[in-house]
């Protein structure tokens, strides 16, 4: 936690699903603090439970849901008090927006994209068409669309432009919060450059926050404060970015770090060895110990949760 | 919404057919809203039901007008005179107590054929002392004959020539229509063409007393759709069977598929008991027959056209179209764009109405369109089956009616044909729409 104030607070959110298999742990047991237009980004493997956190935090709930609980606070609301309806009517785009994982789909193929974008306006706050166009309008000159394509179907989009679509329909009703969910994962490289540009001047103009959660080191640099890594449904580091590009704590950030190809760097890339563990059954003691290169004894047991020079790592290294 | 119809205007082109039938389809509605205005629905129902006293001046079963172009012999169009629509045809003097009225009819018979049927009919108006009236027909070559001597009875009075023994002795037993027209000693008789004149004259015996006549000399054929056996025009029915046609065919159509789409939706989207509910009554509804429920609606409750149409949609509404919605609906509900939608907070009906609909509007308007002639094929075979509105003149209870008159074995085809043919070419105008719809709207069609 740097010098801003908690703008949304998580502890111990729970989200178990029930499946043929078992329960599955997808989230289990999360910490979390954001601040004031504070940039979080969430990193973890394909399966860790990042995208389950967001759905959490946005109270999207597939049916087979088996445990939900925990709290969070945003701004000092309680969200886990509130039932469905109020939770659809008070917290849904108008605190929390969402950009999701697979932007491309998530355009209603037979609005047009301004209809579209404004929906939420619209629906949540009240806004006459003619206003929420405009502020529409606003909004593609700042994420950068021509504002022509309002009129245009969302299949008439490339990639980049659905995804900045997407950003400015997040902005529409001026949440506190953006959730990010692999805002970039099928754009190729520029793209997503270009984007997180979008992205780190939309944060330092409209002052919001953002959670960004994502599997890409490399971009997720660009605009965290605060980076939180999560494996098998639980945050193994939470730090502030620059220490944590630097020196991470925790083995498995090591060797997610030690994965990405650097310039300066020579040599081979390493890669973490093994697989991450199914969420349904977890061997005792650290989740990760069976892939750690510096595991013990004391790994048989469950880590302590540590906190040191305001990073938070779970590990039996820092005890 | 307009560059949408645009294109599918320019797409349309290439099917020529659709185009025909889409022209015939709004020739068909343009006669919907035409006929209500200009024959209102009082109008109709009296022109349909009035009884004797509205018809009385039309022949009795004769086939449309335009036969007579297919035909070398000319058939006898009907000819109607009278001093009620035309008071100049009265010459009256005084005589006596009363007056003396001569009117005099003079027309030409250019036909080939014999009349019907004649008719002349007397209005008195006297308080005590009747007038007496007496006929005189003078036939082109001079000849000259009287037809009828009779004293004025009440307020209206008919002679048919052919059933006075009088007229028909002093004849020598050839109906009056034939005798009076023919050319003397001919077997088969022979119409003589010319200038015919039917003097009438009457002698009243009070002040006020006045007389009206109308000759009537009832054709072979009449106007566009001729006439049924209670001599009404079919072409009333005809023309009011195109808005309530179009009325029926449309709100069935469009009713039943949309509340159908609607319907699907919801237990979609609510999934749980809402779901289960409209499933159930799916299955229920599916093994109630059609036929027998609205024949018990029709014999014991009431057999209006709205009631009806009501029915109908009821039964055709959970019908097992249903559930093929529902199966579009349950992929659509896995799509990201919802999820996205549920993400911004939309509510489930407005999920339901902007997410859900219209993502199947394209798949539902071809058969839209095709559904309608079912559905006007319905109300016709329901008149045949005798649950026709019993007020309404619709093609259905022309068709009915033809039937139960026997109307094809007394060779009267056009009753039977005119209805026919207006259903036929209404289904297959909204057919041959549909069909280009379809193709429009679901490409993948294209390569079959």
């Amino acid at each position: 936690m740097t010098s801003s104030k908690a703008l949304l607070q998580i502890s111990n959110l729970t989200l178990h699903f029930r499946t043929r298999a078992g329960i599955v742990r997808a989230v289990d047991g999360v910490d979390l603090e954001v601040g004031e237009n504070e940039g979080l980004v969430i990193l973890g493997e394909s399966g860790c439970g990042k995208s389950s956190l967001g759905r959490a935090i946005l109270r999207l709930l597939p049916r087979n849901v088996a445990a939900y609980h925990g709290s969070i606070l945003l701004d000092g609301l309680d969200l886990m008090r509130l039932d469905d309806e109020s939770f659809r009517r008070e917290v849904r785009w108008k605190l929390i927006s969402l950009v999701p994982q697979a932007a491309m789909n998530a355009f209603n193929p037979v609005l047009r994209v301004g209809d579209q974008i404004v929906e939420p306006a619209l629906s949540q706050l009240g806004m006459s068409r003619a206003e929420a166009m405009e502020r529409a309008r606003i909004l593609f000159r700042l994420v950068g669309i021509p504002e022509a394509f309002l009129q245009r179907y969302a299949f008439e989009l490339s990639g980049g432009m659905r995804q900045r679509a997407a950003i400015a329909m997040a902005l529409i009703t001026s949440p506190r919060l953006i959730l990010l969910d692999e805002p970039t994962s099928a754009l190729d490289v520029l793209t997503q450059a270009n984007i997180f540009n979008k992205l780190k001047q939309i944060k330092w103009e409209l002052r919001v926050s953002f959670i960004l959660i994502t599997h890409d080191i490399a971009v997720s640099s660009e605009l965290a404060d605060r980076v939180a890594v999560m494996y098998a449904g639980q945050i193994v580091e939470l730090s502030d970015a620059q220490r944590f590009f630097r020196k991470p704590l925790h083995p498995y950030s090591e060797g997610l770090l030690a994965s990405v190809p650097r310039l300066r760097h020579r040599g081979e890339l390493t890669f973490i060895p093994g697989r991450p563990p199914g969420l349904i059954q977890f061997p005792p003691g650290c989740r990760f110990a069976d892939r750690c290169p510096l595991r013990f004894e004391k790994c048989a047991q469950d880590p302590p949760v540590i906190h040191r020079e305001g990073r938070m790592v779970r590990c039996w290294l820092y005890e | 919404m307009r560059r949408w119809l645009r294109d599918l205007l320019k797409e349309l082109r290439y099917y020529p057919s659709a185009l025909l039938g889409g022209s015939i389809i709004l020739i068909m509605l343009g006669l919907s809203i035409l006929v209500p205005i200009r024959i209102p629905y009082s109008e109709a129902v009296r022109l349909w039901r009035g009884g004797e006293e509205v018809w009385y001046r039309l022949p009795r079963q004769v086939p449309p007008a335009w036969v007579n172009w297919f035909r070398r012999e000319r058939l006898a169009d009907t000819l109607i005179f009278s001093t009620r629509d035309q008071p100049s045809l009265k010459r009256s003097q005084p005589a006596g107590e009363g007056r003396r009225i001569e009117t005099e009819f003079i027309f030409d018979y250019p036909y080939d054929t014999f009349p019907q049927e004649l008719a002349l009919y007397i209005w008195a108006q006297f308080q005590e002392k009747a007038p007496f009236v007496t006929a005189t027909w003078k036939t082109p070559d001079g000849r000259s004959l009287r037809i009828m001597e009779l004293r004025a009875e009440g307020m209206k009075q008919g002679f048919r020539f052919a059933q006075d023994r009088r007229l028909l002795q002093r004849l020598g037993g050839v109906p009056p229509e034939e005798a009076l027209f023919a050319v003397p000693d001919t077997s088969p008789p022979q119409v003589r063409k010319g200038t015919y004149r039917l003097r009438v004259e009457a002698v009243t015996f009070e002040p006020d007393s006045d007389v009206d006549v109308e000759f009537i000399a009832y054709g072979q054929v009449y106007g566009w759709a001729g006439t049924d056996r209670y001599r009404r025009d079919l072409g009333v029915a005809l023309l009011w069977g195109f808005p309530v046609a179009m009325a029926f065919g449309l709100l069935g159509s469009v009713g039943t598929t949309l509340i159908a789409m609607w319907l699907a939706a919801v237990g979609v989207w609510f999934r749980g008991w809402v779901d289960e509910l409209i499933q159930r009554l799916v299955e229920i509804f599916s093994i109630i027959p059609f036929l027998p429920v609205l024949i018990l609606v029709g014999t014991l409750y009431s057999r209006s056209l709205v009631v009806i149409l009501g029915i109908s949609i009821l039964l055709s509404v959970f019908s097992i179209t249903i559930k093929n919605y529902r199966a579009i609906f349950l992929q659509i509900r896995e799509l990201p764009y919802i999820e996205a939608a549920q993400a911004y907070g939309a509510g489930s009906w407005r999920i339901i109405l902007r997410y859900l609909l219209p993502r199947v509007l394209p798949l539902v308007i071809p058969n839209l369109v095709i559904g309608v002639p079912s559905f006007v094929f319905l109300e016709a075979s329901l008149a045949v089956l005798g649950l026709g509105d019993p007020v309404l003149p619709t093609w259905g209870k022309v068709l009915d009616e033809a039937i139960f008159s026997g109307s094809l074995l007394q060779g009267s085809y056009y009753w039977v044909l005119e209805p026919a043919l207006l259903l036929m070419v209404a289904g297959l105008s909204f057919s041959t729409v549909g069909f280009a719809l379809d193709r429009v709207f679901n490409p993948r069609l294209r390569e079959i």
